[in-house]
């Protein structure tokens, strides 16, 4: 049986700004794939290309097997895409929308306002179901995007950034239901800058930068490849950049160190890779100390996938995040959305 | 969000069997399009429902023009108009056809508001039988708006003493309307596709109105104008809507050669005007078809 979702040597250009290079990946059937990267990376431009909203300038892209350049009604009946941006009809009630919603999947009526109670259940949506959207939450409004992505029983669901601009709780709630629908059978293809948005969720990760995916994997494989412990070190509250470097280098030369790194995007902290022992929490207090500087906080762990995008990319996906907003073009980003 | 998803009420979420024996059951064609365009109709109606405005709005305007315009040249020379008539019995064939022309010229805007604001996306994946059902929908929105308008311009016209025309004579400017709102409908609906924004658009219709209303017979004869004018007034779609109407408003006794008008090249009947107005919107409707087939493809 064919995989879920099946991506090969997709690229696409927005005139002559590349926004995917050769991309591949399969989604199994049943599983969450998270794509993880920073704005800009080429997430949406992958989804989009997938949900057939733009055309690739090359490779194919097979939804269990049919391919979506192809068969393109086909591939959508098997699709449920929940956007970034909510796109709901102010006006239309939300059982109104998830009705024209159906209408457009060639649902029968009758059939469709079963469905449809059962999602408004599911999804704690019926004392809202018929108030306009224009009176949504931010919350609501995803969950009635949820429904009108999964009132056709789609084989796959896609969501772009699904919780962005959420509250924690409204996170967790999304992240609760998208396990329950996993268990349920249902294959999530979900793109996400959140690092532990893909770490809670996801059975795989690719992880997308300018285009290209750059380390693919559980994120437990992705994690312990990278091999060593991390340490983020906080000489004080604000550490001043000369103290942090000068820490830096010293913190270079003990026998453990293999990386050392001031992250002057966390108030000049210090991120070190270490070779895990027992002692080495206590060598670094010894070394600062004799140093004479302080510690405001310490902290070991095992690598995160912040870890494993630093390792590809050599900055944090923080850093990539403020660098892509400073270089984002939101008039170019808004003609590719629109058709 | 407020509450908790409960997913212990066992539903099925699953992927539909249907689907994942990957034999598509032999859909319609026809039955889908037909459902997903009524679907997308009740829409702009649910829509409409809930803000009249543009509707209101809509029957006001010409009304207003009737009862203005009217009276701005209410004490001009019984006979200049030609046969003789009152000059708001004149007016109310131009006004007519004034209103559906800016209705149909607006039909664009929702659909650049679902552009701009992703709903159209919302749209194109899904699996719809044809993507025209989206300009079906519109089309079919408008049309039914124009009439709406049409007859209270009608009923209001015949208050103010214009009289009725027949029932076959009102039949007939359904015909007139429809095949001017589609060719208009389709103008529009290709700008939408075509201009990035809808500050763009409501710039286009802004500039193109009033002009084409001026540059028609609604406003006055042709006789009236000055030589290009009455050139221009000729080319213009519009005056082969309104000097049919205005006919029927002024005969009792009507066929498809009665002459509706004397343009600078040549005499015009009811039947040319009607084979024009049908060649318009043949017209329109072919040439977006490219863009169409571009954008929606």
């Amino acid at each position: 049986m064919a995989a879920a979702v099946t991506i090969q040597n997709l690229s696409k250009s927005y005139g002559t700004v590349p926004a995917v290079k050769d991309v591949s990946f399969q989604v199994e059937r049943g599983q969450i794939f998270g794509l993880l990267g920073p704005n800009g990376a080429g997430k949406t431009t992958t989804i989009r290309c997938l949900c057939t909203l733009a055309k690739p300038d090359s490779g194919s892209i097979d939804i269990s097997g049919i391919s979506v350049l192809e068969q393109p009604r086909e591939a959508r009946k098997r699709i449920g895409y929940v956007a970034q941006e909510v796109a709901l009809d102010k006006i239309l009630t939300g059982r109104e929308l998830l009705e024209l919603q159906a209408a457009l999947y060639h649902i029968p009526k009758v059939e469709a306002r079963q469905r449809i109670e059962v999602l408004l259940e599911v999804l704690d949506l019926h004392s809202y179901a018929d108030k306009k959207t224009g009176t949504y939450s931010g919350g609501l409004k995803r969950r009635i995007d949820l429904a009108a992505g999964l009132l056709h029983q789609p084989e796959v669901l896609v969501l772009d950034e699904p919780t962005v601009g959420l509250d924690i709780e409204s996170r967790v709630v999304v992240w609760d239901f998208l396990r329950q629908l996993r268990a349920s059978g249902t294959t999530i293809l979900l793109t996400s800058h959140y690092l532990e948005e893909v770490d809670a969720l996801a059975d795989r990760v690719g992880i997308i930068d300018r285009g290209l995916v750059i380390a693919e994997g559980t994120p437990s494989e992705l994690k312990n490849q990278l091999g060593g412990d991390r340490i983020v070190l906080r000489i004080r509250e604000f550490t001043p950049l000369s103290e942090a470097e000068r820490a830096q280098q010293m913190l270079s030369e003990l026998p453990f160190v293999q990386e050392a790194i001031v992250n002057a995007t966390a108030a000049n902290s210090l991120n070190l890779v270490v070779t895990p022992d027992r002692d080495v929490l206590m060598s670094i207090q010894q070394s600062l100390q004799s140093a004479g500087l302080p510690i405001f906080g310490i902290s070991q762990s095992r690598p995160s996938l912040d870890d494993v995008y630093l390792a590809a990319t050599g900055k944090t996906l923080l850093d990539a995040e403020l660098a892509a907003a400073s270089s984002r073009d939101l008039k170019a980003e808004q003609k590719q959305r629109m058709r | 969000m407020s509450g908790t998803i409960d997913t212990s009420k066992s539903i099925n979420l699953q992927p539909s069997d249907r689907l994942r024996s990957q034999q598509p059951l032999p859909s319609n064609e026809l039955a889908d399009f037909i459902q997903e365009t009524l679907a997308l109709t009740k829409r702009l109606f649910i829509q409409l429902q809930r803000r009249p405005s543009t509707l209101v709005a809509g029957v006001i305007q010409p009304l207003m023009w009737l009862i203005l315009f009217g009276a701005l040249f209410q004490n001009a020379p019984q006979g200049m108009m030609g046969n003789d008539l009152s000059y708001g019995q004149f007016l109310g064939a131009g006004l007519i056809v004034f209103t559906a022309f800016v209705g149909a010229l607006n039909a664009g805007l929702p659909v650049m508001f679902d552009r701009e604001f992703g709903f159209l996306n919302r749209l194109l994946v899904a699996p719809l039988a044809s993507r025209y059902s989206i300009v079906a929908a519109s089309a079919i929105y408008i049309v039914a708006l124009s009439f709406i308008q049409t007859a209270a311009i009608i009923g209001v016209n015949a208050l103010m003493g214009a009289g009725l025309p027949s029932l076959a004579g009102l039949g007939v400017i359904a015909l007139i309307i429809l095949l001017l709102v589609l060719g208009v409908t389709a103008l529009s609906l290709g700008l939408t596709f075509a201009l990035p924004g809808h500050i763009e658009l409501i710039a286009v219709i802004f500039v193109v109105n009033l002009p084409l209303l001026f540059a028609s017979t609604a406003l006055a004869p042709l006789t009236f104008m000055p030589g290009w004018l009455q050139t221009v007034a000729s080319l213009n779609p519009l005056t082969y809507a309104i000097e049919p109407i205005r006919y029927l408003y002024n005969h009792s006794q009507w066929d498809l050669s009665s002459i509706v008008l004397q343009a600078p090249w040549g005499t015009v009947s009811f039947g040319t005007s009607l084979a024009i107005l049908l060649g318009f919107a043949a017209l329109t409707l072919t040439a977006i078809q490219p863009l169409l087939k571009r954008r929606l493809a």
